[in-house]
């Protein structure tokens, strides 16, 4: 279950991948989430970045998150086609990240709901995390 | 130091059209400098300062100053979105009380209409030099679903409903319907609201702002020339401005920018909320409004939708008379930014030269706020408070 497809119709657009978040992205295509930690004070943050964004020292070392979390808040855009779910997800390990929740009932979602990782590629073939509720 | 007191807004002027396919961008910047140069009764040689922000087409001012004609010994090119021209106010306050300017033109305008800019809801690749593009951009956020989120999590953890965030809407077109210029002039009801399209859970089309070409201009004067000069005077006596973002991952979609923007103003200017006469709020949507107006302390965070409701913020009528011209929810977003005629609306309260069916009466102190980017991803906040003299 760690890997998933786009919705029918739907394409993800490839992630700009840069010198400080390629360990990011080479996790993701390995079905892992990884986040970045501190060496100085210790703390997780997210998107991640080269320095901490709390004391600025230097973050290069990775977690690997348990790829669980719930939803913190979300938004179907029924606008768009086919539609999409949007969604800040808050990990176990503290951090909110922005992403899409798919596999899912759209007219079921709740915030609170528990939620897991999975890869879904983008455009280029490289894996995106996006989560799935755990109950359907 | 402060700048309180140390300048006056003496011109205004917000152009007329809301579509002008055939006018350029630079055009429109050029006819609003002018109009708030006629309303000031000021000449374009006496202007010694010059503000705009992205909307101003060219290197910062480089192009526009050079169009315009202007000989400038300050500008200032802050870009923080839509709040951008109410921090062009107070930074032209700054630099009048340092003497680095007495004269400051302040210049919007931008034709997203006709451009066929998809405003709301497509989502925006942006510079691949921005940080946070990689973990952004896969998700398809776009301006509606990324507030949105903020109201989908407003009212789960506060209990607002559709139909208090309708009332918002509901207020800005009784405003709107007698502002000849505005868009959208038709009363619409909370039904009207929760009846339209929804666009992103859980806004509706009509909790959504206007998209409109146009432009707005003000000019910020030195005390001086503002006593000089034949208009009423509306003194700038507090500032507030303050950037949030995602706070490295601690990320808090309940409370904007306002909540640390307002409280510097007020304090600036030593009054409170409940001296405030008239408040001109962002609105890019209806939750952008219900936020700010709980983030300055208008009511205690989370009774905003209660607050709202039942007609509160329509002038004459509710305990806090806000955006009578219509708003951006109405009226008028010139160039998906909405500050500039936020701090219009403002002026035109402080001088009584509102409609006379929303003019507030005796307004005395007004508060202009603005935001600009995203609630729900980051964002500029900027708070003024002006008084009439």
């Amino acid at each position: 279950m760690s890997s998933a497809a786009p919705a029918p119709g739907r394409s993800i657009p490839a992630p700009v991948i840069t010198p400080e978040t390629r360990p990011f992205w080479e996790a993701a295509n390995e079905g892992k989430l990884l986040l970045p930690r501190c060496r100085s004070c210790g703390k997780v943050h997210y998107y991640p970045r080269a320095r901490c964004p709390f004391c600025g020292g230097e973050a290069d070392t990775w977690i690997e998150a348990k790829g669980e979390g719930e939803i913190y808040t979300y938004s179907v855009m029924r606008r768009a086609d086919p539609p999409y779910a949007i969604a800040y997800v808050s990990l176990t390990e503290g951090v909110k990240m922005l992403t899409n929740l798919i596999g899912a009932d759209f007219d079921r979602l709740a915030i609170g709901q528990k939620v897991r990782v999975v890869f879904v590629p983008s455009e280029s073939g490289q894996k995106v995390p996006m989560f799935t509720p755990l109950l359907p | 130091m402060s700048i309180k007191g140390k300048a006056f807004i003496v011109g205004a002027y917000e152009h007329p059209t809301r579509h002008a396919p055939d006018k350029t961008v630079a055009q429109l910047h050029a006819e609003v400098a002018i109009g708030a140069l006629e309303d000031a009764g000021l000449r374009k040689e006496d202007i010694d300062g010059y503000f705009c922000a992205g909307d101003a087409p060219g290197m910062g001012p480089l192009s526009m100053v050079d169009y315009l004609g202007l000989k400038v010994r300050h500008v200032d090119s802050t870009d923080t979105g839509g709040s951008s021209y109410l921090v062009h106010v107070a930074h032209a306050a700054e630099a009048i009380a340092l003497g680095k300017c007495r004269i400051a033109l302040i210049t919007l305008a931008g034709r997203p209409k006709s451009e066929g800019m998809a405003t709301g809801t497509a989502p925006r690749a942006g510079n691949p030099n921005l940080p946070e593009l990689g973990f952004e951009y896969p998700y398809a956020p776009t301006v509606v679903n990324t507030y949105a989120m903020c109201a989908m999590r407003h009212m789960y953890q506060y209990g607002t409903t559709s139909e208090q965030l309708a009332w918002i809407k509901v207020a800005a077109s009784h405003h709107a319907q007698h502002n000849p210029h505005a868009l959208l002039r038709e009363v619409v009801s909370v039904e009207d609201v929760l009846a339209s399209p929804m666009i992103a859970d859980p806004l509706h089309r009509l909790d959504c702002c206007v998209i409109t070409d146009g432009g707005g201009a003000v000019i910020v004067a030195h005390p001086d020339v503002a006593k000089s000069l034949k208009r009423p005077l509306v003194r700038v006596i507090g500032a507030g401005e303050a950037v949030k973002g995602q706070l490295g991952g601690e990320v808090d979609l309940t409370y904007s920018g306002a909540a640390w923007s307002g409280p510097r103003a007020f304090a600036e200017a030593g009054v409170t909320p409940a001296d405030i006469d008239y408040a001109s709020i962002y609105d890019s949507f209806t939750i952008t409004v219900l936020m700010q107006i709980e983030d300055l302390g208008f009511c205690e965070k989370g009774a905003g939708g209660r607050f709202v409701a039942d007609g509160n913020l329509i002038s004459g009528v509710g305990r806090l008379p806000f955006n009578t011209d219509g708003g951006g929810l109405c009226n008028n977003h010139p160039a998906n930014r909405g500050g500039m005629t936020k701090i219009i609306e403002a002026v035109r309260q402080l001088r009584g030269e509102a409609h006379p069916a929303v003019q507030v009466k005796d307004c005395a102190l007004a508060l202009v706020q603005g935001t600009g980017g995203s609630l729900g991803l980051r964002h500029g906040s900027a708070t003024l408070i002006l008084e009439r003299t």
